[in-house]
């Protein structure tokens, strides 16, 4: 079981009050109707699915409610930065360096 | 009652307690502090059972968990546990013990047969044998098998034992109290780092309970054992738990242990439980998991009487028994000489030292001649005598170009062994270390580390006690530090003796014999042998993963402990790869085999799920009704009459509904308060309808897409006031739909100011149905102008209801006229308890599920997740008149435009109507044009609700079928295995087409 640090209630807790939410910064289109039947397909289905560092969204179920974004290293599980929902994507290949990846 | 083979005196068991126990349905005797296995060995019995595949007679291998062979069933309180460990179950009065896999006796076992048979059974046998004719496989191969196969016999009756399971934090965990553990351990507490201390065993010590000879700072290695532990004990930030075994690390130093609280006993305190899991977060590990001894693999090397060399030495010193009254010892290292010399000074015969080096240390060989021991060097067992006990044993002289000739026989009742010694890497393994094999050593040892972890002792690599001791130490003392940032040099306890000696061998043996014909075992326990793993080479497996999946080498329940290596040089000699290339298999959770119990824990019966009961529920019990489970919720499913079957209650049910009135709980929907200037603009946003033309006061059915355009939910929402909704959702979708909700507000559209709040639990409903509607409610209502102008159909309200605070929603899920009664749910009991009663005096009846799913299919009403499966749109079910057309953007708007969720073809809601109106198709059952298609036709749909109708006086179905719409009037199929039943496709609507009885 997974400790995860929650950026809105400040501590560390167990993996059972959270769930996972998938891949991070896929943000809907601002206007649906203006996309191509391709980009829509990707919308809603492609994903990096990345073996490695990996930006996902989590949300604190049974704690605050909130969801917020994650840096998750993918092989080890290891969590390598927290950040609130709406804060800009972080430069994962930085990350990666910092973590020894 | 002899022990023959007790010593006088020695060892740790207490010889003024002696215990009866059974085994086999023979009562022996043995000691307080014996394991099952000493005590048996104490009797002179070495077989304890049969093979898994050849039935062989087998015996106690080691004194261990990592033990192949003693595999027993322990019988407590009637029932059987299977598959115990011998070599763990320590002995109580009482006890009562079974082998295993043998019929019908361990000593004449029929299925022994199969040994002569054995080469019908090569390497990848299930994969050979079992693949043709496909039909046999689950008539003839797989009963066979299974019957034949396994192990022990599972219990047959529920678990009675207790579990617990509890959550606990530590700066340091220690597993393992050999000498490095205890070191660690003491390093660890001095610091003030709040240390626990596990082993598997009941005793804590490792190998310094089998440790004669050595001493620790001069005293005895038990009486340093004994001070150790008790100056752990006096610390109170020090946890000891023995009988603890660290069975998973899993990330974040999240490790779990399986506790045995109450299974030594005879008599156990009926309030603990049998085992206790805890689920443990340490800051840092200490691994202190020792070693173990790998058999020889030579011929026959699996006789009952043949033990790994420790473990004989083991019995002798903790125990007090002799595996033999003539042992003959075969070795490839130093450590095995011990044995021999402590079995000799008990008295027993040692009839040969038989080492396959050609130099072993000259220091060993002096002594064993100061003890009169024949020594053999550069030689080897070619093979064994004896039925079910080892009588002699074949030896043979190894040339140094490798050639074996033959060296004589010798007589033995007991052979011991040693191959060497593997470090037990399991755990640092499991928390996704990566091994690294040290050539020198012949072993892989911890490398890199990916967790807060460390190893200590042997399972690190480090042998010999004063050196084990100083790795224990330091690791202790590393862990403190890391912990809590703490140093406290200790004066670093030394030895002497338990050095840690040289040698050790790895793979099969030469031999002299015809290596088509003999067995030399790798795996004890799935009985491959070393002629298994060079065929499955043979064969074309090149990497570990397959050989063990091929062989199934490695695969018993100890994850190939004793005999990964063996195989390993196996292969990799077969293969002329080195060692390294060849690969080593993972080890994974649980170390050792672990109860469902512990895993399962408290969440058994009623605790393994909550139960949520609705106000009527014990109103509704009390009434005999039928209950079914939706989701976690129990819903009354119907309420039988003077001994009613299920049909004939819905039947009443509905006929009454529509007669007069119905009373039903609707408290299971999901509702969901939406509050905030941009509430309308939300709902716009999340339901295909349109809402902010929604006055207050009114309500509309909303239907949810996602945004792939595939309907997921449907349900009333009301207008309370302009800022304020009332959302009800489908009862299984209520938690899903509130997190979607939720998740497009946080993080799509954070910048609309709306709340939402889950009031599914805040209110309870009453669904008041039928003609007799109003007049039921009519006298407890209070400012609520309930006539047909005022409160037309698709009205809500806030009034009282009796009194209490009320929502009412005028709205029907049956077609005829219906209130929905929305109160505060602590008065729930009382409401419905009122409205139960004043339906009596209009005739009217309570009604469960069951009629109120008839009713609404009655009137072509769809259930989200009947009807629909996720992947069908709001014009598959007619549904297009819910879309807010005008509206620029909904959640599913751009998915329903996607190429396929516009082609033709699609299958779409209809009605059916079979031509025998008494038949009921099945829910489910596939629809196709021809009444008798060939094999593999694809389905024209299916039958997606299917009930007998009151109301049409016949059966009736709703189903998915392809281009449905432009099907009206034609005849389909639903093939059954009896036959197929035509069916006529009709509008998905049986009564009341007009919708007037709504309107009253
Ligand atoms: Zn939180």
């Amino acid at each position: 079981m997974l400790l995860i640090h929650c950026p809105y209630c400040g501590v560390e807790r167990p993996e059972i009050e959270f769930s996972c939410r998938g891949e991070a910064h896929i943000a809907r289109p601002a206007d649906p109707s203006a996309t191509t039947d391709e980009e829509w397909a990707e919308y809603l289905y492609l994903r990096t699915n990345t073996k490695g560092v990996y930006a996902e969204r989590w949300r604190h179920i049974h704690g605050c409610g909130r969801f917020f974004n994650a840096v998750r290293e993918t092989v080890s599980d290891k969590f390598l930065k927290v950040y609130k929902a709406g804060e800009p994507k972080p430069d994962l290949d930085q990350i990666a360096k910092e973590a020894g990846k | 009652m002899s022990q023959p083979f007790r010593t006088e005196k020695g060892g740790r068991i207490d010889r003024g307690a002696q215990l009866s126990f059974n085994f086999d349905g023979e009562t022996l005797q043995g000691h307080k502090g014996d394991t099952l296995a000493s005590a048996l060995l104490a009797n002179g019995i070495h077989l304890v059972g049969r093979s898994f595949k050849y039935h062989r007679p087998r015996g106690i291998l080691t004194a261990g968990s990592e033990e192949p062979n003693a595999l027993v069933g322990i019988y407590r309180q009637g029932d059987q546990t299977p598959n115990m460990r011998a070599t763990q179950v320590e002995l109580y009065e009482g006890l009562e013990a079974i082998s295993q896999n043998r019929f019908p006796s361990l000593g004449f076992d029929i299925g022994a047969v199969n040994d002569l048979m054995s080469p019908l059974f090569p390497a990848g046998f299930y994969y050979k044998t079992f693949m043709w004719p496909k039909a046999f496989w689950d008539r003839v191969y797989e009963p066979i098998i299974r019957a034949a196969a396994g192990l022990g016999k599972p219990p047959k009756n529920p678990d009675h034992d207790k579990y617990a399971n509890l959550y606990a934090h530590c700066d340091v965990l220690v597993v393992g109290s050999g000498p490095a553990g205890l070191a660690a351990a003491l390093a660890a507490a001095e610091t003030g780092a709040r240390v626990i201390l596990c082993d598997e065993q009941a005793e804590f010590g490792g190998s310094l309970l089998s440790e004669d000879g050595a001493t620790i700072d001069g005293k005895a290695a038990s009486e340093w054992v004994a001070e150790t532990i008790a100056a752990l004990e006096a610390k109170d930030h020090v946890t000891l738990l023995p009988r603890t075994t660290a069975f998973g690390y899993f990330a974040q130093n999240y490790v779990a242990l399986a506790e045995r609280v109450t299974e030594h006993l005879s008599d156990p305190d009926p309030k603990l439980p049998r085992e206790r899991l805890w689920q443990l977060r340490a800051k840092e590990v200490v691994i202190a998991a020792g070693a173990i001894e790998r058999p020889m693999v030579f011929p026959e090397n699996d006789r009952p009487g043949i033990l790994v060399a420790d473990a004989g030495r083991t019995y002798l010193n903790r125990y007090g028994v002799k595996v033999g009254h003539k042992v003959l010892v075969a070795t490839a290292c130093d450590t095995a000489w011990q044995a021999a010399f402590d079995l000799a000074d008990h008295g027993t015969e040692v009839v040969a030292i038989a080492d396959l080096r050609h130099n072993p240390p000259e220091n060993l060989i002096a002594i064993a001649e100061a003890r009169g021991i024949r020594v053999e060097r550069g030689c080897v067992i070619t093979g064994t005598n004896g039925r079910k006990r080892v009588s002699g044993a074949l030896l043979g002289r190894v040339s140094p170009n490798g050639a074996v000739s033959s060296a004589g026989e010798v007589t033995c009742d007991a052979i011991l062994m040693s191959g060497g010694w593997t470090p037990t890497v399991s755990l640092y393994s499991q928390s996704r270390g990566k091994v690294v094999w040290k050539e020198d050593m012949g072993a892989f040892v911890p490398g890199l580390h990916v967790q807060n972890e460390r190893s200590a002792g042997a399972c690190h690599g480090v042998y010999g006690l004063t050196e084990t001791l100083a790795d224990g130490y330091a690791a202790g003392e590393d862990a403190a530090k890391a912990a809590i940032g703490k140093t406290a040099k200790l004066t670093y306890a030394t030895a002497s003796g338990a050095d840690a000696g040289t040698g050790g061998t790895l793979g099969d043996l030469p031999h002299d014999r015809n290596a088509s014909r003999v067995k030399a075992f790798v795996d004890y326990q799935n009985d491959v042998t070393a002629k298994d793993v060079k065929l499955a080479v043979r064969e074309g497996m090149h990497s570990i993963e397959h050989i063990k999946r091929y062989t199934t080498t490695g695969m018993a329940t100890d994850q190939g402990r004793l005999s990964n290596m063996n195989a390993l040089q196996i292969a990799s000699t077969a293969l002329a790869k080195p060692l390294t290339d060849v690969g080593l298999t993972t080890f994974r959770q649980p170390f050792t085999p672990t109860t469902f119990g512990t895993f399962a824990s408290t969440s058994r019966g009623d605790f393994f799920d909550p139960v949520r009961k609705t106000p009527s529920h014990d109103w509704a019990v009390a009434q005999g009704a039928a209950f079914e489970d939706v989701g976690q919720w129990k819903r009354a499913w119907y309420f039988p009459k003077d001994g009613e079957d299920m049909h004939a209650a819905v039947a009443r049910e509905c006929a009454v509904a529509r007669e007069s009135v119905g009373l039903f709980d609707a408290s299971t929907l999901g509702k969901i308060e939406v509050v905030g200037p941009d509430a309308a603009e939300f709902l716009e946003r999340m339901y295909t309808n349109p809402w902010k033309k929604l006055a207050p006061g009114r309500c509309r059915y909303g239907l949810m897409l996602n945004d792939a355009g595939f309907v997921i939910d449907d349900g009333v929402v009301g207008r309370m006031a302009e800022d304020r909704f009332h959302v009800t959702t489908t009862t299984g979708g209520a938690a899903h739909v509130f997190a979607t909700m939720e998740d497009y507000l946080q993080t799509e559209w954070p910048d609309l100011d709306v709340w939402i709040t889950s009031t599914t639990e805040e209110f309870a409903v009453a669904a008041v149905q039928g003609p007799k509607a109003r007049e039921v409610i009519a006298p407890f209502v209070e400012g609520i102008d309930l006539s047909a102008d005022a409160f037309p159909h698709m009205s809500v309200a806030t009034g009282t209801f009796c009194g209490v605070p009320c929502r009412l929603f005028r709205i029907s899920f049956t077609g005829e006229l219906g209130f929905e009664i929305n109160v505060p749910r602590r008065h729930g009991k009382m409401v419905w308890e009122t409205l139960a009663k004043e339906i009596e005096k209009h005739n009217g009846v309570p009604y469960g599920t069951e009629t109120m799913h008839v009713l609404r299919a009655e009137k072509g009403f769809i259930i989200v997740g009947q009807e629909t499966d996720g992947t069908v749109t709001p014009d598959d079910l007619n549904m297009n008149w819910a879309i807010g057309k005008k509206k620029a953007d909904f959640v599913g708007k751009r998915g329903l435009a996607r190429p396929d969720l516009v082609a033709e073809g699609r299958k779409q809601l209809v009605g059916l109507l079979t031509e025998d109106p008494k038949v009921v198709l099945e829910e489910g059952a596939q629809i196709t044009k021809d009444a008798n298609p060939a094999t593999g036709t694809p389905a024209e749909g299916h039958v997606t609700s299917s009930y007998h109708s009151p109301a049409a006086g016949r059966s009736i179905a709703l189903a998915i079928v392809k281009n449905g719409r432009a099907l009206m009037g034609e005849t389909l199929n639903v093939p059954m295995p009896d036959g197929a039943i035509p069916v006529e496709v009709v509008e998905p609507i049986f009564y009341d087409k007009e919708g007037a009885r709504l309107n009253v």
